[in-house]
């Protein structure tokens, strides 16, 4: 079986200038959702506690409101989650108490309340904590950052290196766009799904920069343009193969993952579909505009490669 | 040319059973097991335990499947829950207060196994359930009472020198010391710069007074703070032996931080109870004047002489201490055991601070031939751990205990000493509790999210590819396989999103091999021949699979040096999954697929789907 039956070269860098428009309008999109919702962040980084509590039958939201409140946590959210037998309970940080007694309280209360409740998962995180979270999340992301334009740089070239990381830092943006519209729970593992697909759809862009430096070598006659739209088409089977596979994975994950790895799953997902897009169709425009040549490209591995027997050049 | 040199298949192969005998612990699953462990984490582990262990259940007709001495203690395994909690209280019962019995899990994997040190993945708390604390410890309240400490060395040093001064107070961190004339001054600073070495020297004038300003430097906060922390994770581990927790964790993190990890633990306000539980040491003088046996009778049903307190010692004996508290534990600087040079005794050194060595002084001058009672408080219970009788007077706070049975005696009454109370107050700022049965369902939901993903990849890889989709699976399967290895191996802690880690490593894995089998195709749909496709396909996709693997990398390893607790897990399995793909999708298959086509004399066509010619 093969799907992809691809006779000419599409002539993707044509339409560079409407799929980078496209990616314009939704990272805008994104930064406008970021700057009016914000994120919904986690214990994680803002410090408070969450507990799941279960019940064997379903579960009085009043009772359990009632007696969260009768210890004077007015501000607790308690809310179903998955099941009507399970509830989630919130509580920020109350200053002057320590994380751990008030979620000693609150489990007294509950079982008080209703002896059959159990609870299932307890996560406290103090203010602090928090802090130094969101601080280590931010010098993370950096870090990948970094290394990723330094080796790109160092095994391409500077313009390639500049490309994909705009490419895929604009994954990330939209990533966040969609848990800041959808308001979903920004927490730890939502960032290390974040981190993990940035490395995996700069792979994207790798595969595609490899092919055109390859091309760049063997098609001696074909414009820039010519050469990068050989590049896409000729790669596009095994990027939609692979991605198929990855997502297949990822929503393996959304399906039997449970609470905890649903954000993650999620944002993968996103992360996938957007990098399949992004990593070709953006990183590649950028990567011309910027002014990527069969000069500045494989300039001196030419002459170390040119003894080297040329491989059938075939150009479709 | 393609074919592999024997090396290189008997290299696959022995990589590929090294995997297989290091997963397979993961499959024999858990059973109820106690643990017998040495209460004290001075004692030494005996291994004359593991036959006291083994007569205690023979005596009791308690039947076990399996025993066996280890590092930390015996490890016994029953066939039931039931056995092993009759196992743990009759264990309980004889071995008395000197063993910690635990409740644990232990691997039903074969003894052959176990003695090649393959053992099941370390689990998580998330997976296994428990709870993990991460305590903050109060490291200004470590630095103030040291300056405290000064206050009083201070004066006693002045005083000692015959220098005049008006007032010695503690700001802050920092201590002054206020004159009114310059000579003295000058004075006071010689002797206190040579007896206080770690001290940074200021002088200023206030009005008619001089002032100087001792504070402490940069190295001697750092050396109280290590103490204070040290001293901090010595008590945790006492205390924690005493819950009886199987497999407890007790690491310093970062500078001021402990963190705590608990597995199996349910009762977390027992937990943090005894965690947050302060304690206190105090000497006392022993009432020498009511030492006969029918007061002492009396003293044990309650009722003790006007002025006097009955307590227990450590070997169980009634004695009376007088109410009246000589010294607290916050004097005592330091304790450690040693050895008297003329006598060759075992005895433990106590190191007091200077006013502590005053009061000390003091009372042992005037109590010569009576006993002094260092006992130990904590919550609520109060032990006599030693004592000692005074013989002679003692001054210069540094005091020497003998009588001491042997070192073993010595270190665990100077560990008393020292780890009894904390050496500054600690606070939990991170909580995190996973119920049992949650912990089983996380498990669940990871693995089922890792095969049923596989599954489908596998079904649309063999459809897609045919043969070569079979060898795709193969290695990923193998890939699967060696990652599991490494992470029984390493005993690396598997958590939930570390799970995930592996179905995501699996996901992203089958690229390299999406790479390979499109460039066999490509090569193919130009024309070369079978071989040749299949060598130039493996040849070029590698440069490929390598550079997007290192971006990868590069990610996992950020995540790695940012990351704390859960996302740590999920980081050091990422990288794993990486490395091990890198080996399976390129080398494993490539021994598969020449297995298949490098011994045939003529190749017509590959099994690798169908492929339009262009």
């Amino acid at each position: 079986m093969e799907l992809f039956r691809i006779k000419n070269d599409i002539p993707f860098m044509s339409y560079g200038r409407l799929t980078t428009s496209i990616s314009l309008v939704t990272f805008l999109l994104a930064i406008v959702f970021l700057a009016t919702r914000g994120l919904n962040f986690g214990v994680d980084f803002t410090g408070g506690t969450v507990m799941e509590v279960n019940y064997p039958q379903t579960a009085n939201l009043e009772t359990i409101r009632k007696a969260v409140d009768s210890i004077g946590l007015k501000e607790a959210t308690v809310q179903n989650f998955g099941s009507s037998h399970d509830v989630l309970i919130r509580l920020p940080v109350k200053p002057g108490a320590s994380v751990s007694q008030l979620s000693e309280q609150v489990k007294a209360a509950l079982v008080q309340a209703d002896g059959t409740a159990e609870v299932r998962r307890v996560e406290s995180v103090g203010a602090q904590v928090g802090d130094e979270l969101y601080e280590n999340g931010g010098l993370a992301l950096f870090f990948v950052c970094v290394g990723i334009v330094l080796y790109l740089w160092l095994r391409f070239e500077w313009r390639f290196a500049v490309a994909a990381i705009i490419a895929n830092m604009h994954d990330v943006v939209i990533i966040l766009g969609f848990f800041a519209f959808f308001q979903w729970e920004f927490n730890l593992t939502v960032l290390a799904a974040i981190l993990a697909v940035l490395g995996y759809s700069v792979n994207e862009s790798v595969v595609v920069f490899d092919r055109v430096r390859e091309n760049f070598r063997k098609m001696r006659k074909a414009s820039v343009v010519q050469v990068i739209d050989n590049a896409i088409t000729r790669t596009m089977s095994r990027t939609i193969i692979t991605h198929t596979m990855t997502q297949t994975m990822v929503g393996s994950m959304l399906l039997f993952g449970g609470e905890v790895l649903h954000n993650f799953a999620l944002a993968l997902t996103i992360g996938i579909l957007f990098g399949i897009y992004s990593s070709v169709l953006v990183a590649c425009p950028i990567a011309m505009w910027l002014g990527v040549n069969r000069a500045n490209l494989i300039g001196d591995i030419e002459k170390k490669e040119s003894d080297k027997k040329e491989v059938v050049e075939v150009i479709s | 040319m393609n074919r592999y040199p024997m090396w290189k298949n008997i290299f696959v192969a022995i990589m590929i059973l090294i995997g297989l005998i290091y997963t397979i612990p993961n499959f024999f699953g858990e059973s109820p097991a106690v643990q017998v462990t040495p209460s004290k984490s001075s004692t030494k582990l005996d291994p004359a335990l593991l036959g006291q262990v083994e007569a205690i259940f023979k005596q009791e007709k308690i039947a076990y499947d399996g025993i066996y001495l280890d590092l930390r203690g015996v490890k016994a395994r029953f066939a039931n829950t039931d056995t092993q909690i009759k196992a743990k209280d009759v264990l309980q019962a004889n071995l008395g207060k000197d063993y910690t019995v635990a409740l644990n899990l232990l691997s039903r994997s074969p003894e052959w196994l176990h003695n090649l040190g393959a053992k099941p993945m370390y689990l998580g708390l998330d997976l296994r359930g428990g709870v993990h604390f991460m305590l903050q410890v109060d490291m200004k309240a470590a630095l103030d009472k040291a300056a405290e400490r000064f206050v009083g060395d201070f004066r006693i040093a002045l005083r000692k020198e015959r220098i005049s001064y008006l007032g010695v107070t503690r700001e802050g961190q920092s201590v002054q010391i206020r004159f009114s004339a310059a000579g003295e001054l000058l004075k006071a600073r010689t002797v206190i710069s040579k007896d206080f070495p770690n001290l940074t020297l200021k002088e200023t004038t206030d009005g008619a007074d001089q002032l100087l300003t001792a504070s402490l430097n940069v190295l001697e906060q750092k050396r109280i703070q290590d103490f204070a922390l040290k001293q901090n994770i010595q008590t945790l581990h006492n205390r924690i032996n005493e819950l009886g927790v199987a497999e407890p964790i007790i690491q310093q993190q970062g500078a001021d931080r402990v963190v705590v990890q608990l597995p199996g633990v349910q009762d977390t306000a027992k937990a943090k109870e005894i965690l947050g539980r302060t304690a206190t040491l105090e000497i006392r003088l022993v009432d020498e004047e009511k030492t006969d046996v029918s007061t002492l009778e009396k003293a044990e049903k309650g009722q003790a002489p006007l002025g006097d307190e009955a307590y227990k010692t450590r070997d169980g004996r009634t004695i009376l201490v007088k109410k009246n508290v000589v010294l607290t534990g916050d004097y005592i600087t330091d304790a450690g055991p040693g050895v008297n040079s003329q006598s060759g005794q075992s005895v433990v050194n106590v190191t007091l601070d200077g006013r502590g060595a005053r009061v000390f002084q003091q009372v042992t001058r005037e109590n010569v031939g009576k006993r002094m009672a260092i006992l130990l408080i904590e919550k609520g219970s109060t032990e006599v751990i030693t004592a000692p009788v005074i013989n002679e007077e003692i001054g210069g706070g540094r005091v020497q205990i003998s009588g001491m049975a042997n070192t073993q005696e010595a270190t665990d009454i100077s560990l008393l000493l020292r780890a009894g109370a904390l050496a500054a107050p600690m606070d939990i700022i991170e909580e995190r509790t996973v119920g049992p049965s949650m912990g089983q369902d996380n498990i669940t939901r990871g693995v089922h999210s890792t095969l049923w993903g596989f599954a489908a990849i596998a079904v649309m890889m063999m459809v897609y590819y045919m043969a070569f989709g079979v060898v795709s699976v193969a290695a990923l399967a193998i890939n699967l396989l060696l990652l599991v290895a490494i992470l029984s191996m390493l005993q690396a802690t598997l958590t939930l999103p570390g799970l995930a880690a592996i179905a995501l490593a699996l996901g992203m894995a089958i690229d390299a091999n999406v790479l390979i089998n499109e460039r066999v195709r490509e090569e193919l749909r130009n024309g070369n021949t079978p071989q040749a496709s299949i060598h130039a396909g493996y040849e070029r996709a590698f440069d490929t699979i390598l550079d997007s693997n290192v971006t990868t990398l590069i990610a996992g390893l950020a995540l790695f040096m940012f990351g704390t607790g859960p996302i740590k897990g999920f980081a050091v399995v990422h990288v794993l999954g990486i490395l091990t793909s890198m080996f399976s999708a390129v080398l494993v298959s490539r021994a598969f697929v020449n297995l298949m086509y490098g011994y045939r004399r003529k190749v017509n066509k590959l099994s690798i789907g169908q492929i339009f010619k262009a």
